[in-house]
């Protein structure tokens, strides 16, 4: 067992985890913060990205261990502590970028990662950047959309209502 | 000005906020105070004899707490078919037991030959490895057609010929239909495979199991989209447990699509087990489990020959089907390539006669049931693909092929040969609105753009009609269906006027929680907020049959409208006390009580109250209390419908399909909140067209699934799509539900396949590649190879 | 995962230290491994990370070489605006592996000491004629990949870096494998002091190789016509997604591709 230490989401956490153990289950077994969720177990789904050290990561294809040290930050971390939601997380709701909610914090996880770098994407540029996140119920169309909303809101564009 | 509350209001998702924070809760968020983990030892091999399962030094493994094996559910019932079909010939079909965990025999990779509980899931997994398994290895059946040869080995010793049953439809008419085809002017025949697909909810199958001894109840944390069915099969036919002793819930579940309706063996084991040890058991799937234990849907293969006059009229179809039921009888697997496939071949047309020939077929595989559509899909497919085809031998234009055979709008009522009868539906309406949206005018010259790139550019359409809610229970209870198909409702008032209403539809993204207030508020005339919505738990509401088929609003929302209807019923009476005026007088509108011709009015508030606090109230002929339950069993389906259209540019160097743009026409009749059906549409668009270009469950010879991960099962990812335009402004009520709405959940799925693939063989044809047919789904290497055997 | 230790290297030397143990195991960014031991196929008995080795987390571009250390995540390298200066066809190429958080995570080192058939870096090393640096010294990309899987390399000796000579021109073309998104054919050109190279990665049987004919044939006339018909299709992957023939036709196809987009 080993003794880590991060930043999650503003907080200071510690705990022991074996060498195995994944940032997914520490996260969601350790810290009981349930929405990083695993959808897959090769990679590819990214129900489980979060933020490590500002970037976008798959917490199930990440050791508990190896984020030693690091700043995490999680789907519960990205509305502000009165709850309002972020920029992004309303135009999910605005656009109806979700239906189940499985894959929606990798999605806007993803999406904020996005954000980040490229503050004027494309539809192109989002529907690549979401490569590495699968959705089964809304065909992306409304996740695509609420990203380019989010974004042209983040430049202080006004957005069309729906 | 479009509307910000009630019927007919785009309201944003209450729901969104837990899911869009991380607040959620799915079932493997719950833990259970004390749980314990399962893990299953599966079959690695597709057919093989179990000659012997040893424990005894994986029992002693840290963490243990015990192994179970199908010595262990010999006692119990196996898992339920929910349908029985009965053969041509008049024999039922074949129905073999299904454990709970393998016995005797393992039938396909994935099977259950042991579980272990211990303490950590790492400890149960480490001890599975160490159980011995000695199995000899029997030669599998993975190919339908071998399977049916005569010379297959036998998945299950009462089925030798591995036929599930042989069923015909409609039986009398096989005569008719085979004297028109030999008579018909032209025939077009095609031979086509519906690709087995893998549901793939982002969130997979979770069970918990807990047992309280004191009281004897058990309780069932799963990834259900019916709870309340699940306790019937599972309590009734497998555990033994009655009703009141078992609680089932269905937390937040991530996606459905079909997959999640049937009742697993993990959710009884997991009962069992808790039982058993008197400790909580969890069990999670991992995405390589669920790819060899979730039911896969669809797996036809078809022959379709459509009889034709001089005009294109269409006057008959013959269909020969085999369908896959995989190693067992999954829980609605016999209704889906039966009544829910044959019950569609007339489609949108007026075609006179059809008949088809349905054989069910036992292979290694996994079982076969429901997929998004489940039937109407096969359906639809064979039926748009051989109309395209018999156009481009005729030389019809494919728009005006389906417009000579459409059912006209004045002939509803519409009887069809298939049993079903359409109340309403106007399809020249929906197929003009496609051509508007797609721009089918300007297609040409999108064409000729294409080819001076090099590109091969392809418009392909198709006309799809569904039947959503299955109903009436007695009807279909003469079908073989060993289940109700009602729903049920009830409508609690609290005192101080907040309502909640208890559905037995399940909500897994379909927005219910915000839909079914939509209908409340507008009958009730209070803000939407008032209204609270409880489901998925077997504990809090009444005996409900849960979400699929497209069911949730026809079925569900009209049982909850029904029970609306008794509420104000009596607040009527307890108003008319309270104003002093006969009930006849009292008058009910935006949440006010009032009497005609006075300035008398009480709201509903008060009447709430009244009902609550019943101090001036007439007990002796009014009880007390606001709160009334209704069951709601349709009287017919509803039968959505709709024209669709793809555009696709093909690359004649790679097989490389890209889609262009993606049209969708569709006719729900009433729509309860537009947002949510234009994402309902979405989605099944997307699955559809991943469908057809990119998902597909293959096995080899030796029934090991080659597509176990998502390295090798193509999921329709973002870039893999467009934008979709969607359109449902053509709209005819449904004539038989009170909210005249139909259903919209899976008509995406069903219209765009066909859509797809004619858009392919246009490309190629118009092209210059002349290509009939190619099978599901169109990667470039398939693409390709039909490119170069054209050449 | 079957049960290990886990380490954090602080550098090259505590690293091969560390890997001396029986059945210690390098990782790097993990993208590849993590699912491999999530599916129990391997047992390792330590993994050693490599990916907070400073010495092995720089990318210099001078004298005619672009070299990136083998902890360089695929990220680092499509942002680096020295690299797609110097050879933009790299930079495209790293812009490209896998979806953005595993080109957050996964690194060249990893990616190159893999060797995965379908892998994109190995056809950037063997296209570029690249120098891999390792443990156990530096060797010719020609000599460094040996089949699938299969590199130069012996267990305990690890990647920690990768020289590209700058080339006059160069392309990378994929054509991807739908689902898993790997390349089902990647071809990289590139023309340079070295002569002509041309790398195909996803199509063999063998892993990673050199399409020498196409190589001959551009050296006489660097044009996409110059590019021969499709190879044999013996030796070449056949599976559910593309027959040894569909393979050897796109390795064509890309090849003139690529040549076009040099």
């Amino acid at each position: 067992m080993t003794k880590i230490s991060m930043k999650v989401n503003g907080e200071a956490v510690s705990g022991e985890v074996e060498g195995r153990t994944l940032l997914v289950q520490f996260l969601r077994d350790h810290l009981g913060l349930t929405g990083t969720h695993v959808g897959c177990d090769t990679g590819q789904c990214g129900a489980c990205v979060v933020h490590v050290d500002g970037e976008s990561v798959k917490a199930c294809n990440m050791l508990a261990a190896a984020a030693d040290g690091a700043e995490v930050m999680t789907i519960e971390g990205m509305a502000a502590p009165d709850g309002t939601l972020s920029v992004i997380q309303a135009a999910f709701q605005e656009h109806h970028g979700l239906q189940c909610g499985f894959c929606t914090p990798g999605m806007v996880m993803s999406a904020a990662d996005l954000l980040n770098r490229n503050a004027n994407p494309s539809e192109a540029e989002v529907r690549a950047y979401l490569e590495g996140n699968i959705c089964r119920c809304t065909g992306y169309h409304n996740i695509v959309k609420a990203i380019l909303a989010a974004a042209a809101t983040l430049r202080g564009e006004a957005v069309a209502a729906e | 000005m479009p509307k910000d509350s009630g019927i007919g209001a785009s309201i944003k998702r209450r729901e969104d906020v837990r899911f869009l924070t991380g607040a959620g809760n799915y079932t493997d968020d719950i833990n259970v105070a004390g749980q314990t983990y399962a893990y299953f030892l599966r079959s690695t091999v597709a057919h093989g004899k179990i000659v012997s399962v040893d424990t005894a030094a994986a029992s002693k493994m840290p963490g243990v707490l015990r192994i179970f094996t199908g010595a262990d559910f010999e006692a119990v019932g196996g898992l339920p078919c929910g349908w029985q079909i009965t053969s041509r010939n008049g024999e039922v079909m074949k129905e073999p037991r299904h454990p709970i965990l393998a016995s005797g025999k393992v039938r396909h990779v994935g099977d259950p030959i042991a579980a272990v509980v211990a303490k950590s899931l790492a400890e149960a997994r480490d001890a599975a490895e160490a159980i011995g398994v000695e199995i000899e290895e029997l030669p599998a059946v993975v190919d339908m057609r071998a399977a049916i040869s005569g010379a297959a080995p036998a998945v299950h010793d009462e089925a030798p010929d591995n036929l599930c049953y042989d069923w015909g439809f409609v039986e009398e008419n096989r005569e008719a239909v085979d004297a028109a085809i030999k008579s018909a002017h032209h025939v077009t025949t095609l031979e086509l495979t519906n690709n087995r697909l893998v549901a793939n909810p982002m969130e997979p199958r979770v069970a918990i199991g807990d047992f309280n001894r004191a009281s004897g109840d058990s309780t069932l944390y799963t990834t259900s989209q019916n709870p309340h069915v699940i306790r019937l099969l599972m309590g009734a036919f497998v555990l033994g447990i009655p009703e009141h002793k078992l609680r089932v819930i269905a937390p937040d579940v991530g996606g459905g699509f079909g997959t999640k309706i049937f009742h697993y063996a993990e959710e009884a084991f997991c009962t069992f087990a808790a039982k058993a040890l008197n400790k909580p058991v969890k069990w999670t799937a991992d995405r390589s489990e669920a790819f060899i234990t979730d039911a896969h849907g669809r797996d036809h293969v078809t022959k379709i020959e459509l009889a034709l006059d001089k005009d294109g009229k269409f006057l008959a179809i013959r269909t020969a089907t085999l369908a896959n039921m995989g190693a067992y009888l999954s829980t609605f697997a016999p209704s889906v390539p039966t009544w829910l496939h044959g019950t569609l071949m007339a489609g949108t047309y007026t075609t006179p006669l059809i008949y088809c020939n349905v054989k069910a077929v036992f292979t290694n595989t996994v079982p076969v049931d429901a997929y998004r559509g489940a039937g109407r899909p096969e359906a639809t497919f064979q039926l748009e693909r051989v109309i395209d085809k018999a156009a481009r031998e005729m030389g019809i234009d494919p728009v005006e092929i389906r417009r000579r055979n459409f059912i006209p709008a004045d002939a509803f009522p519409y009887q069809t040969p298939v049993a079903v009868a359409y109340d309403t539906g106007d399809y020249h309406a929906t197929m003009d609105k496609l051509v508007e949206i797609a721009d089918f005018a300007g297609f040409e010259a999108r064409r000729a753009e294409s080819a001076k790139r090099g590109k091969l550019r392809g418009l392909g359409l198709s006309s799809y009609i569904e039947a959503c809610g299955i109903a009436p229970s007695n009807l279909v209870g003469q079908l073989g269906a060993r289940a109700g198909l009602y729903e049920s409702a009830t409508v609690r008032v609290n005192a101080a006027g907040g309502i909640v209403v208890m559905t037995g539809s399940h909500s897994h993204g379909q927005g219910h929680e915000t839909t079914f207030p939509q209908v409340i508020a507008e009958m009730f005339g209070c803000p939407e907020a008032n209204v609270e919505i409880v489901h998925g738990d077997t504990g809090r509401g009444p005996m409900g049959m849960g979400t699929y088929g497209s069911r949730s609003i026809a079925v569900g929302g009209a049982a909850m409208v029904r029970a609306a209807e008794k509420i104000i019923a009596k607040a009527k009476r307890i108003a008319s006390h309270l104003m002093e005026a006969a009930v006849e007088d009292v008058e009910f509108a935006n949440g006010v009580f009032s009497v005609a011709g006075t300035d008398k009015k009480v709201d509903f508030g008060s009447v709430a109250l009244a009902a609550y606090v019943p101090h001036n109230y007439p007990l002796e002929s009014i009880e007390p209390g606001l709160e009334e339950t209704a069951f709601y069993d349709p009287s017919n389906f509803t039968y959505p419908a709709g024209a669709y259209a793809a555009e696709v540019e093909v690359d004649p160097e790679t097989g490389a399909v890209t889609l262009l743009a993606f049209s969708a026409a569709d006719d729900f009749g009433n729509v309860i909140n537009p947002m949510i059906v234009t994402g309902q549409v979405h989605g099944g668009i997307a699955q559809g067209i991943g469908q057809a270009l990119l998902e597909s469950a293959v096995y080899d010879a030796n029934g090991q699934l080659l597509t176990g991960s998502y390295m090798d099962y193509a999921m329709p990812r973002a870039d893999d799509l467009p934008m979709y335009a969607v359109d449902h402004s053509c709209q005819t009520p449904c004539t038989h539900n009170p909210l005249g709405v139909k259903g919209c959940g899976e008509a995406g799925a069903i219209g765009s396949p066909p859509a797809l693939v004619n858009a392919v063989l246009d490309a190629l044809n118009a092209g210059g590649i002349g290509v009939e047919h190619i099978d599901m789904p169109l990667s470039p290497s398939r693409v390709w190879a039909a490119i170069q055997s054209a050449k | 995962m079957y049960a290990f230790d886990y380490q954090k290297a602080g550098s090259v030397s505590d690293a091969l230290a560390a890997l001396k143990a029986e059945d210690a195991q390098p990782i790097s960014g993990g993208q590849t491994l993590i699912p491999t031991l999530k599916a129990r196929l391997a047992a390792p008995s330590a993994l050693i990370d490599l990916s907070g080795i400073a010495e092995m987390k720089g990318i210099e571009v001078a004298g005619g070489m672009v070299k990136i250390g083998g902890a360089v995540t695929h990220q680092s390298v499509a942002d680096h605006a020295g690299v797609k200066a110097a050879i933009p066809a790299l930079a495209q190429l790293a812009a490209h592996i896998g979806d953005p958080a595993v080109r957050h995570k996964g690194t060249i080192g990893g990616s190159v000491a893999n060797n995965d058939p379908s892998a994109c870096y190995p056809s950037a090393c063997l296209g570029l004629g690249a120098t891999i640096h390792s443990s156990a010294g530096d060797m010719a990309a020609d000599e460094f990949f040996q089949g699938m899987f299969a590199t130069a390399l012996d267990a305990g000796q690890i990647v920690t870096g990768v020289s590209f000579p700058i080339p006059e021109k160069a392309a990378y073309m994929k054509f991807v494998q739908p689902a898993s998104r790997f390349a089902l054919v990647g071809v990289f050109v590139s023309k340079g002091a070295g002569g002509v190279r041309v790398a195909v990665t996803g199509a063999s049987e063998s892993g990673v190789f050199r399409w020498t004919a196409a190589e001959d044939a551009l050296a006489g006339n660097f044009s996409p016509d110059s590019v021969p018909p499709a190879p044999a299709a013996d030796g070449m992957i056949g599976d559910i997604h593309g027959s040894p023939e569909y393979r050897a036709h796109l390795v064509a196809v890309m090849t003139k591709r690529a040549v076009k987009a040099c």
